[in-house]
């Protein structure tokens, strides 16, 4: 892996809130005070139960939504706060999505070349046609598309080649940052998977940072360099991948972690996913402070829960 | 299964094969298929979007789109009848007899009355699309019962309530009254369940059922399906792409691709001494959380486009193992044991001798170890 510890983060989330008032007295606080650093060239995972915060994270960084509170700053400029026009715009190139499903996520009118160069029309980035045309097929070969594929529709590919088309549009500016939110989450297992060998390819090659947002661990498992756990907009566990498979602190992660199926029957049939339930557990995330565990493993949780989680009860 | 109890035989699809008129053309889904099932049992269907797994399984129903023609085969239903019809009383078990109807060759009413929801029920992928959502709870589950059974509306609460608890939700009479909207996915999911076990169905099709939910909750949803498979003794069909699902459920996979089976076994033939090529890329492809490579295995190119059909062996362009033979002939069903066969020419006995990656064997090995470790024999 490419990352590279040494530099300052690419990416600095502190004290992110994200609260959206549903009524004058009812507000959901759908991501409350998560704080991570994404460094260049690493890929951070972010995994949690739907409804945990995570895609709401990804949307606030990208500034699809105002953050209620906190600070975020991105290649050294801030981006919590209004931006300036120069501002947002390195924002919006040097930043990109990967969205879930591709079908709903690419427009069906539009020819592959003119969906992946669309960045290119706004940004201007081209003298001439032809050379459009040419950084259009160069992304296309580098995605593992044909050239032949850039006249096409998007109703003409099948599920992996569509979201081969969301990555290229995603890396046609060479953005520093690739928010990739559930985006194998739609395809089978056996295109999953060369979807997440592409992505790994590719960021060797140019570097890019990932903010991997999944719920299946063991697909983060493969791609991510460090991993954060969520669960109902709170930041429970974070560490490096090894950190968190092998020696999962917080009771949260670790039902995560027993519920991913292993494709071993024989062990797999008789074994019962740990129960996990926040109503009953007695935890009070809201209560919570980062705890060292070793390295840069950091759970959140009270001193008293702390305590009990390293002594190994639930 | 159990020894001591004989085994009775509820579904037998024989030779399918369907084509599907489009405007682009003729588009060959099934070519050939036979799967069995027997009462109480868990088959499983895995294979890539495209290879036909959901359309058999809408053919066993009776629910086929309108352009498929279907070729040739037979979908033989096995019931018990001791009412009369095709109905079926649990509690007066020493008078039922055993009935055989051809799915394919009765006409939709009939299917309507007897088959869909009352005898086979379904569980889809997506609980939101599935349910309706005008409709509350409670409305959604009675309604199969009284149309079925003629039951009258007080009856069908209360056992509406208890099929509710069955599936493990809470405050069942509140619920009743909720629509799907104020569910979670899971919840909802355990809903559906719930409605495809109100007619009591003697098979229950899972088409994905937790493709679209998180894993912490599709352990649940599958323990669930279990559970109540045990407790009503009903044999369950999954069509999924997720093999850790069919190791937590099956006892007999079938693996499809393109409108075939090419391998079936049951389950710890298929996950631990598999024989077909792609039932090696499938299995290879499963993240694997015991070792620290980065690299994943994929099964290289795509699944083929059954428009245009091909010469052979339809897995062959992405088969690193191919024969010059798959380009020209289709391998035929080769018998391993008695459960187990595979089509590959690499079984045939002229063919040279071909082993499975060393990755894969390696992980199998450490498998069937971890298994050992945990007391089972192997």
């Amino acid at each position: 892996m490419a990352a590279n510890y040494n530099e300052a983060p690419l990416l600095e989330v502190e004290g992110l809130k994200q609260y959206f008032p549903i009524s004058s007295t009812y507000t959901v606080k759908a991501v409350d005070d998560v704080s991570f650093k994404v460094y260049p060239g690493e890929t951070y995972g972010l995994v949690g139960e739907s409804g945990s915060g995570k895609s709401t994270i990804g949307r606030s960084i990208i500034r699809l939504y105002d953050p209620t509170e906190g600070k975020i700053s991105f290649a050294g400029m801030d981006i919590s706060g209004k931006m300036s026009k120069s501002t947002k715009d390195k924002l919006r190139m040097q930043m990109q999505m990967i969205f879930q499903d591709p079908m709903a996520s690419l427009n069906p009118r539009k020819k592959i070349k003119d969906i992946i160069g669309e960045a290119l029309d706004v940004n201007k980035l081209y003298n001439t046609r032809e050379e459009r045309d040419r950084r259009v097929e160069a992304i296309l070969q580098k995605v593992g598309l044909a050239k032949e594929h850039a006249d096409r529709y998007p109703h003409q590919f099948s599920g992996g080649q569509r979201q081969r088309v969301g990555i290229a549009r995603a890396l046609i500016l060479n953005p520093k940052l690739v928010i990739a939110d559930e985006c194998i989450s739609a395809l089978d297992v056996s295109i999953q998977a060369q979807v997440v060998n592409l992505m790994k390819d590719i960021q060797e090659e140019t570097g890019a940072a990932y903010l991997f947002i999944a719920h299946d661990l063991s697909m983060v498992k493969y791609i991510s360099d460090r991993i954060g756990v969520l669960h109902l907009g709170h930041l429970l566990e974070t560490g490096t991948t090894d950190e968190i498979f092998s020696n999962p602190i917080h009771p949260y992660t670790k039902s995560l972690l027993s519920a991913i199926p292993i494709p071993n029957p024989e062990l797999e049939k008789n074994r019962i996913a740990l129960n996990y339930d926040y109503k009953t557990s007695g935890l009070d995330y809201t209560k919570g402070t980062e705890h060292l565990v070793s390295g840069t493993h950091y759970v959140k949780c009270t001193d008293e829960e702390f305590a009990r989680f390293m002594a190994g009860e639930q | 299964m159990t020894e001591e109890k004989k085994r009775e035989k509820i579904l037998d699809i024989k030779n399918l094969d369907i084509t599907f008129k489009t405007t682009a053309g003729d588009v060959h889904a099934i070519r050939g298929i036979n799967i069995d099932l027997f009462q109480g049992e868990t088959v499983a269907i895995v294979g890539e979007s495209g290879s036909g797994k959901s359309v058999t399984m809408r053919a066993a129903m009776g629910i086929l789109a309108k352009n498929a023609v279907v070729n040739s085969g037979e979908i033989i239903y096995r019931y018990r009848d001791n009412v009369g019809g095709i109905d079926y009383n649990p509690d007066d078990d020493a008078n039922a007899t055993w009935k055989e109807a051809d799915i394919l060759k009765q006409d939709k009413k009939w299917i309507r009355k007897h088959i869909n929801g009352r005898r086979i029920a379904m569980v889809f992928q997506d609980p939101m699309t599935s349910l309706d959502p005008t409709m509350t709870i409670g409305k959604q589950i009675m309604e199969g019962m009284i149309w079925h059974y003629h039951i009258d509306k007080q009856d069908a609460y209360n056992r509406a309530v208890n099929l509710l608890k069955e599936v493990g939700i809470e405050d069942a009479e509140k619920r009743m009254k909720q629509y799907p909207h104020q569910l979670s996915g899971g919840m909802r999911q355990r809903v559906v369940i719930a409605i495809a076990l109100s007619c009591n169905p003697d098979l229950l099709i899972c088409d994905e059922p937790t493709t679209a939910l998180d894993v912490n909750i599709q352990a649940k949803i599958l323990e669930l399906i279990k559970k109540v498979q045990k407790e009503r003794d009903i044999a369950v069909i999954y069509i999924t792409h997720d093999l850790g699902v069919v190791a937590k459920v099956a006892d007999y996979v079938n693996v499809m691709y393109a409108g075939k089976i090419v391998e079936v076994g049951n389950i710890n033939e298929i996950f631990y001494d598999p024989k077909h090529p792609y039932t090696w890329g499938l299995l290879s492809a499963m993240p694997d959380l015991g070792t620290d490579d980065d690299r994943l295995y994929t099964i290289p190119g795509s699944p083929p486009n059954l428009l245009h059909e091909k010469e052979g062996d339809a897995f062959a362009p992405r088969n690193a193992y191919a024969l010059e033979i798959d380009d020209k002939l289709e391998p035929p069903m080769f018998q391993i044991t008695e459960t187990h066969s595979a089509a590959t020419w690499l079984l045939d006995p002229r063919a040279p001798k071909v082993e499975m990656p060393a990755e894969l064997k390696n992980r199998i090995e450490r498998m069937k170890k971890e298994a050992k470790e945990n007391g089972s024999e192997l």
